[in-house]
C-alpha cells in the first residue's frame, strides 16, 4: 500500500484529533473519548474513501455518512472542517448558541451532515434508507455508518441490521467503534454486546475484525467491503477510547467530559 | 344513505393514484399492509414498497433516510405504534430534521373497537401536534383523506395523518376544496359551533340536525381536518359569531383538538366551551358504535354537551 498516502492520512488523523481536543475544551463540554477512538475510521473515510464535493454538499451521487453515534459530533465537525464545508475557525463556536455545530449533529444546520442523529441506536436504519434509495435510483454511491459499541445495545440497531441484511444492501458499510467502554463504565459489565463477531455474522453481515487505529488496516477492510455480494458490511474496529491522549486513553471519565486549558494544552503536546 | 368508506381505505386507494403520478413516492409498512390498505400499492408496485416487519422504529428510521436520499415516503401502521412506540425516531430522526416523510396511521381512536385498549390510540394528536414541524391531518371522510394524501406530497415537512378503521359517511362530493390550515365549515349555524374533527364531524352534523328538529338550536359545524398548523382565525370567527364552541374528536380530551381550541380561545375571545372526546381513561373491547356512545362521543353526547355549554352562554 501507498505509504505516503498512509503518513498523510495519519498526519491528518493526527490534526483532527488537535481539532477535537481544542473545540471540546473552549464549548467546556462534549465527548472527548469516543470521538478520538474513530478518528482514523473517519480520516480514511473523508479524506480518502468518499466520493464527495464540499463544492456541492447536495449532489446526489455522493457517498454518504452516518454518524450514528451522534455524540462524536467534535469529530464529524473537524472532518468536515478540514475536508473544505466551512472554515476551521467555526469549529471554536462547538455547543454556543447560534452555532451550526451544535452538541449532536443537526443536518438542517450544517451543510454535509447527512443525518441527525444523537438519541442512539437510530443511524443505521436511516442509512439503510438512504442505501435503499440509491439501489432505486440505480446510483452506485455508498452510505458508511459509524456505530458505537454501547449503541448496539439499542434494540433499533438490530431491526436495522436484519432490513439491511434481508434487503441485500451491499451498498451499506458499517464501522463499529470497539472501544469497550459507555458512560457507566466497561460494556461488557453494563449489559455485553458480545460476541459481536458471530452477532453480525448470523444477521447475514459480512464481518471483518481490524485494529481501528491502524489506516493501512481500515483502507484493506474498506476495499474488502465493496465486494457486493448482496450482504451489507461491518467492520469491528478495535479502538481505545481517548486515542491519542495518554491521559484519556481507556479512561472512561472521559466520555464526556472536557478538558481543562492545563489539560488541552498537555494533549496538544502529545498530539504535536 | 350516503355512500360509505373507511378513511384507511381511501388512502389505500389514494396511494396508488400517486404511485402511477410520482415515482419517488414509496411505501413502507410494518406487517400491517392488509389492514392501513398499503396492500394495494405493494401490488402495484412492489418495487418501491417496503414491509419493515414487524419493527416500526426502524421503519420510521429507514422512511427517514429514504427522504434524506429524495424519495417521499409514506409510513403506516396502526397510529398506536406510529406515535407511541416509534415516538424518539419520528422526532428525532423525522421532525428534528424536518424530513419529507407522511407517517399515515390507520386504527386511530376507539372505534378500534374489539382489539381493545393496546390498540385503541386516543392521544395520538396530542403527540404529534406537539412537535415542531409536523403537520398533523384528521380526515373526516374518504374524499378528504385523498386530499390530505396529495397535500401531504407537496407539503415540505413532516406530516401526520390519522386513519381510522370503520366505514364512515362521505361527506365532501366531488367538487370541494381542502387546504391545509383552512378549516371547512361543514354546516352553517347561529347558536352555537361544533367544532370537530375525523369521523366525529360526521356525528357532529347529526348533532346538529337533531339540534335544529328538537330544540330550535342553530349550530354550526366546523370541520378542523388539520390540527396543525391550526386554522385560528376560523376558531375565533365562530366563537365571535356564535358566542358558545363545543369541540369533538375521538381522541382523548386531553391535548388534542380540544386542548388546541381552548388554547386558542382562552388567548383571544374566551367563550364558553365544551370538550367531547375520550375521558382521561383507557378504553376496552366492543362495538365501536357501543364503545363511542358508552365512552360519550355519540352525536346525542354531543347534543347533550351543546346544551349544557348554551346555559352559560350569556
Amino acid at each position: 500500500m501507498d505509504r505516503e498516502l498512509i503518513a498523510n492520512l495519519e498526519e491528518k488523523a493526527k490534526k483532527i484529533r488537535r481539532h477535537i481536543v481544542r473545540m471540546i475544551g473552549e464549548a467546556g463540554s462534549g465527548h472527548p473519548g469516543g470521538s478520538l477512538s474513530s478518528a482514523d475510521i473517519v480520516t480514511a473515510l473523508y479524506f480518502n474513501e468518499m466520493r464527495i464535493d464540499p463544492q456541492f454538499p447536495q449532489w446526489p451521487g455522493r457517498d454518504r455518512f452516518v454518524l450514528s453515534k451522534g455524540h462524536a459530533a467534535p469529530l464529524l465537525y473537524a472532518a468536515l472542517a478540514e475536508r473544505g464545508y466551512f472554515p476551521a475557525d467555526d469549529l471554536m463556536t462547538l455547543r454556543k448558541m447560534g452555532s451550526p455545530l451544535q452538541g449532536h449533529p443537526a443536518m438542517q444546520k450544517l451543510q454535509g451532515v447527512e443525518m441527525s442523529t444523537g438519541s442512539l441506536g437510530q443511524g443505521l436504519s436511516a442509512a439503510n434508507g438512504m442505501a435503499l434509495a440509491g439501489k432505486l435510483n440505480n446510483m452506485d454511491y455508498h452510505v458508511y455508518v459509524l456505530l458505537g459499541d454501547g449503541e448496539i445495545q439499542e434494540g433499533q440497531v438490530w431491526e436495522a441490521a436484519m432490513a439491511a441484511s434481508h434487503y441485500k444492501l451491499d451498498n451499506v458499510t458499517v464501522f463499529l467503534d470497539h472501544n469497550k467502554l459507555q458512560i457507566d463504565g466497561f460494556t461488557r459489565k453494563v449489559m455485553s454486546p458480545e460476541p459481536l463477531e458471530e452477532k453480525w455474522t448470523s444477521f447475514g453481515w459480512n464481518v471483518q475484525v481490524i485494529d481501528g487505529h491502524n489506516i493501512e488496516q481500515i483502507l484493506r477492510a474498506l476495499k474488502q467491503s465493496y465486494a457486493g455480494n448482496g450482504k451489507p458490511n461491518i467492520i469491528i474496529a478495535e479502538t481505545v477510547k481517548g486515542k491519542g491522549v495518554s491521559f484519556m486513553e481507556g479512561e472512561v471519565d472521559w466520555h464526556g467530559s472536557a478538558p481543562k486549558p492545563d489539560q488541552v494544552e498537555k494533549a496538544l503536546q502529545e498530539l504535536a | 344513505m350516503a355512500d360509505k368508506i373507511s378513511t384507511r381505505e381511501a388512502y389505500g386507494k389514494a396511494l396508488v393514484e400517486l404511485g402511477k403520478e410520482n415515482k419517488d413516492v414509496v411505501v413502507l409498512d410494518a406487517d400491517l399492509s392488509k389492514s392501513t390498505k398499503t396492500v394495494n400499492f405493494s401490488r402495484e408496485f412492489p418495487e418501491r414498497f417496503f414491509d419493515m416487519g414487524i419493527a416500526e422504529q426502524n421503519m420510521m428510521g429507514t422512511a427517514a433516510g429514504l427522504a434524506a436520499a429524495g424519495k417521499i415516503p409514506f409510513a403506516s401502521t396502526f397510529a398506536v405504534f406510529a406515535t407511541g412506540r416509534t415516538y424518539d425516531q419520528v422526532r428525532n430522526s423525522i421532525a428534528y430534521p424536518a424530513l419529507n416523510v407522511a407517517v399515515a396511521a390507520s386504527h386511530a381512536g376507539i372505534t378500534v373497537g374489539e382489539d381493545g385498549a393496546s390498540h385503541q390510540a386516543l392521544e395520538d394528536i396530542a403527540l404529534m401536534r406537539v412537535l415542531p414541524n409536523m403537520t398533523v391531518f384528521v380526515p373526516a371522510d374518504g374524499p378528504q383523506t385523498e386530499a390530505a394524501v396529495r397535500a401531504a406530497v407537496e407539503i415540505n415537512g413532516p406530516v401526520y395523518i390519522r386513519l381510522g378503521r370503520p366505514k364512515i359517511p362521505v361527506l365532501y362530493g366531488d367538487n370541494f376544496e381542502f387546504i391545509p390550515g383552512k378549516a371547512v365549515k361543514a354546516r352553517e349555524g347561529k347558536d352555537v359551533t361544533i367544532i370537530a374533527c375525523g369521523l366525529m364531524v360526521s356525528y357532529a352534523l347529526e348533532a346538529a340536525d337533531q339540534l335544529e328538529k328538537e330544540e330550535g338550536v342553530s349550530a354550526a359545524v366546523l370541520d378542523m381536518h388539520t390540527i396543525k398548523p391550526l386554522d385560528a382565525a376560523s376558531i375565533v370567527e365562530a366563537a365571535r359569531e356564535t358566542g358558545a364552541v363545543v369541540t369533538a374528536e375521538e381522541h382523548s380530551i386531553i391535548g388534542g383538538l380540544g386542548s388546541a381550541v381552548a388554547e386558542t380561545l382562552g388567548e383571544t375571545l374566551p367563550v364558553p366551551m365544551m370538550r367531547v372526546g375520550m375521558p382521561d381513561l383507557f378504553g376496552e373491547s366492543g362495538k365501536p358504535d357501543e364503545l363511542i356512545e358508552n365512552y360519550g362521543m355519540s352525536a346525542s353526547n354531543i347534543n347533550a354537551v351543546v346544551k349544557e355549554v348554551l346555559t352559560r352562554k350569556k
